[in-house]
């Protein structure tokens, strides 16, 4: 990592390493004991371990001059790597808790074992972990490709993908020792907020001075989506996490929102966040990879801007629809309702967009097992969004609330979506960077797609079953007015959907450790650096 | 950053007439972007998307026009429906109670034990009571009123407090050592004042209590257990139904009667809740209860299911 840095850079990133082992010491010397103390002492062994990997490097040769005309590949590396560490950490946790479901006596006598504290580090493991480092990581590389400039900085990315990665390690460790504001995907303490907001800040100044150096004439759609991704999430995580600390010493917090306005901040955090956090960064993942990968132009530019503007306006409407039949009022429903039917259109137009520009390439999904999982997840990408609108429609709703069905719809999103595309773009990437045509093992990736495939619709179909079943119990009445089922009965008949949600889990979770197993085989295969063309136009031949 | 627009200067553009490469497979023209080797094609949007956004928008409009929809200020648009969701979740639990009302109304008071000779009503209402049952008590007394450790067991003959229909709906009602002011209460002292050695020989004498065969009131614990036991627990352990004091002849047990957990029993006390419920299910439901619970502990063919 610093061997890419100059010697004026390497004695910033070393002030910055300094600063983060001093942040962590105050957090400590504050705290005293408690989760905040546990925090600092993860920070200080942080900066310590960064300034002793800068020091390793410090006298050693500075880069080649001709860095600039370059790509700046060293932190997608990072990035990804982070990114095959969290899938195993998330979707391992996802596993285990999803299995404590069904073999509820398994769960050990010791506090952070407990259900309730695993939950979120699956959720924040994969959303923030996996998902997140995926998104730094491609942000990086396809920013650059597009723009053919080099990243706006040589420490900053650094700092973004670092920092951020000390914020999910803050999140998880926290929830482990019982720490959390108890809100849905932003259970993490006040201080691990104000940091986010400071790496994320840093991302966006990155993103938006790269972009400014490019070369291109036009941004190409993909960098429109990861800039959605990193304003709105920046919008909302501050939004949602206004919060009084209780003390500046602790890891507590009360949020400024109460009553019905907490629940509607929240579910317009909680859905936004699937919006452009688990959407908008992934399709533009999808619009760069897909046309890289199959070698065809994105079949119309025209619906690329139609979905995007569709898809960036309508979605902020939307949160309302998680609220249906609350105390939240009836006109607020029926907006989240009606946008979250006006979002089908563009959300289908960018699956057919993806699906189309297949045409001509079909040949490459049947043989390139790579492209395969961009085609399925661009297909998932459909089924959920349409399966989103349809039970966001109040009567749907009705029955579908409260249900496994919502499990069944967020994982055929994050698993059928979100997980395939990332997994097709590590391995488009993962070779490329390691200077190599292809994986070390194409068997393995062949593998893997089945796996992810076969695990996807186990777990989905099982939770559809299980949602319907459950909705349908908890509402039938017999002919004397009284409930057909007790609520434990309906919990009974859950038991096969739940041992083959672990099932499909577990599958999937296979799928991804041979990932990480081949792309490390890869990389240890490395045949030098990445051998795209050149920054500057090359004059024609 | 090149600024040009003009479609002749553009990559892959025909210097001359600006006309751009065609894709050979679809016959459509590129844009003349071109970003990494990315392109994309120049194809005329489909018509069955702007009819899908205009359908979309369509029913957005109905559905605006119909029901509560937009802010103004300090109101909203009603909507032509005049639909309110409180008073339809107010009319819904209403009709669903008139469904109830015609049985139910008979269990708010009257004779417990007579309601339970009307078989036709029996019949009709003990598929809700053992839901009410479920959702209510199964937590702790199991779904069937087995019980567990520290949870009496209902499906049985053996009764604390009240072996009626009556005396089950007081203890429903009220709770045992809940936070209810008429709740029953009840406490087993802890007799850790004792030496342990006569609370050994007490633990080996209770033991013994339960099944056939005279206890030799030569043992040890016998005059510990007159001593300082017979006051709630009666002479020779026979318990008192009113006063809460469970039997110890018997074979039902609640925490379990081996020596081991009598010891821990005298060490520590035991008290025992059971939640008051009278703020949580309407008279009727507390009665309708009492007899299923009561049906529970009588033999099979006489009594529930």
């Amino acid at each position: 990592m610093a061997d890419t840095l100059s010697l004026f850079e390497r004695r910033f990133a070393l002030l910055l390493s300094i600063l983060l082992a001093a942040m962590g010491m105050t957090m400590v010397a504050a705290a005293r004991h408690g989760v905040m103390a546990v925090h600092g002492f993860i920070t200080i062994a942080l900066g310590v371990g960064l300034v002793l990997a800068l020091g390793r490097v410090y006298y050693s040769a500075p880069p080649v001059a001709e860095r600039a005309g370059r790509f700046y590949d060293a932190p997608t590396r990072l990035g990804i790597a982070m990114t095959l560490i969290w899938a195993i950490i998330g979707m391992g946790a996802g596993v285990w808790v999803s299995a404590l479901l069904y073999w509820p006596d398994a769960t050990p006598a010791v506090p952070w074992t407990s259900f309730g504290r695993l939950r979120p580090v699956h959720t924040t493991g994969i959303i923030f972990g996996f998902g997140g480092n995926a998104l730094i990581a491609t942000s990086f590389h396809v920013l650059q490709r597009t723009s053919r400039a080099r990243l706006a900085g040589s420490v900053s990315p650094w700092f973004v993908l670092i920092g951020y990665n000390l914020f999910c390690v803050w999140a998880v460790t926290g929830y482990l020792m019982g720490s959390t504001q108890s809100k849905e995907y932003a259970e993490a303490e006040w201080y691990a907020d104000l940091w986010l907001v400071v790496v994320w800040v840093t991302y966006f100044v990155l993103y938006m001075r790269t972009l400014a150096r490019r070369e291109e004439p036009h941004i190409y759609v993909a960098n429109w989506y990861y800039l959605a991704f990193i304003l709105v999430v920046a919008m909302l995580h501050i939004v949602n996490n206004l919060a009084l600390p209780l003390r500046l010493n602790a890891a507590e917090s009360l949020p400024v929102w109460s009553g019905v306005q907490d629940a509607m901040v929240q579910w317009w955090y909680g859905h936004n966040a699937v919006a452009f956090f688990l959407t908008a960064g992934f399709l533009g993942m999808l619009y760069y990879f897909l046309p890289v990968r199959s070698g065809r132009p994105i079949w119309s530019y025209r619906l690329s801007i139609v979905s995007f503007w569709g898809i960036t306006f309508f979605y902020i409407w939307v949160g309302s629809h998680h609220l249906h039949y609350t105390a939240l009022p009836y006109w607020v429903q029926t907006l989240g309702m009606t946008f979250s039917v006006m979002l089908l259109v563009p959300s289908w137009a960018s699956a057919g967009n993806a699906i189309a520009t297949l045409n001509g390439a079909w040949n490459k999904v049947r043989d390139d097992a790579t492209l395969r999982f961009m085609f399925v997840a661009a297909v998932f990408y459909g089924l959920s969004t349409f399966e989103g609108s349809f039970l966001a429609i109040r009567p749907v709703n009705s029955l579908s609330h409260y249900t496994d069905w919502t499990v069944g719809h967020v994982h055929s999103g994050t698993l059928g979506w979100v997980a395939m595309i990332v997994f097709g773009a590590i391995y488009t990437l993962v070779p490329q960077l390691s200077g190599r045509e292809t994986m070390a093992s194409s068997r393995a990736v062949e593998w893997h797609f089945w796996l992810a495939v076969a695990g996807t619709l186990i777990y989905v179909v099982a939770m559809w079953n299980a949602g319907i079943t459950q909705g349908l119990m908890w509402r039938a009445y017999n002919e004397n007015g009284a409930l057909s089922y007790s609520f434990v009965q309906s919990v009974e008949k859950m038991a096969p959907y739940y041992l083959l949600r672990t099932i499909g889990g577990a599958l999937f979770l296979a799928g991804a450790v041979i990932c990480v197993l081949n792309c490390r085989a890869t990389v240890l295969l490395a045949k030098g650096e990445a051998a795209d063309r050149p920054l500057v136009r090359q004059p024609a031949e | 950053m090149s600024d040009t627009t003009d479609p002749r200067k553009l990559p892959s553009a025909d210097p001359h007439t600006g006309n751009r490469r065609v894709d050979p497979i679809t016959g459509y023209d590129t844009t003349g972007h071109d970003w990494g080797g990315i392109t994309e094609l120049n194809t005329a949007f489909p018509k069955i998307v702007i009819w899908a956004l205009a359908l979309t928008f369509l029913y957005s409009l109905v559905a605006w026009i119909l029901l509560p929809a937009w802010p103004l200020g300090r109101d909203y648009t009603r909507g032509i429906l005049g639909l309110d969701q409180g008073e339809q979740a107010i009319e819904g639990l209403r009709e669903l109670t008139d469904d109830r009302l015609p049985w139910l109304s008979r269990f708010s008071d009257g004779d417990l034990r007579a309601l339970q000779s009307d078989a036709v009503l029996i019949r009709q209402a003990m598929p809700a009571a053992e839901r009410l049952f479920e959702d209510n008590c199964s937590a702790c007394h199991g779904a069937t009123g087995r019980g567990g450790p520290g949870f009496p067991v209902l499906a049985d003959g053996y009764w604390l407090w009240g072996d009626d229909p009556g005396g089950i709906a007081e203890t429903i009602r009220f709770g045992i050592n809940s936070d209810h002011a008429d709740a029953r209460i009840a406490e087993m002292p802890s007799f850790d004042w004792m030496a342990r050695a006569d609370r050994l020989a007490l633990a080996d004498y209770v033991a013994r209590l339960p099944g056939a065969g005279p206890v030799h009131s030569s043992l040890p614990g016998a005059a510990l257990f007159t001593e300082n036991c017979a006051a709630c627990h009666g002479d020779g352990g026979r318990g008192d139904l009113e006063a809460g004091a469970p039997s110890l002849t018997d074979d039902a047990v609640i925490y379990g009667q081996d020596r081991s957990t009598v010891m821990e029993t005298l060490s520590r006390g035991r008290r025992g809740v059971m939640p008051a419920w009278i703020d949580r299910l309407s008279a009727a439901e507390i009665n309708l209860l009492a007899i299923y619970v009561y049906r529970l502990g009588q033999p099979v063919g006489e009594g529930a299911q």
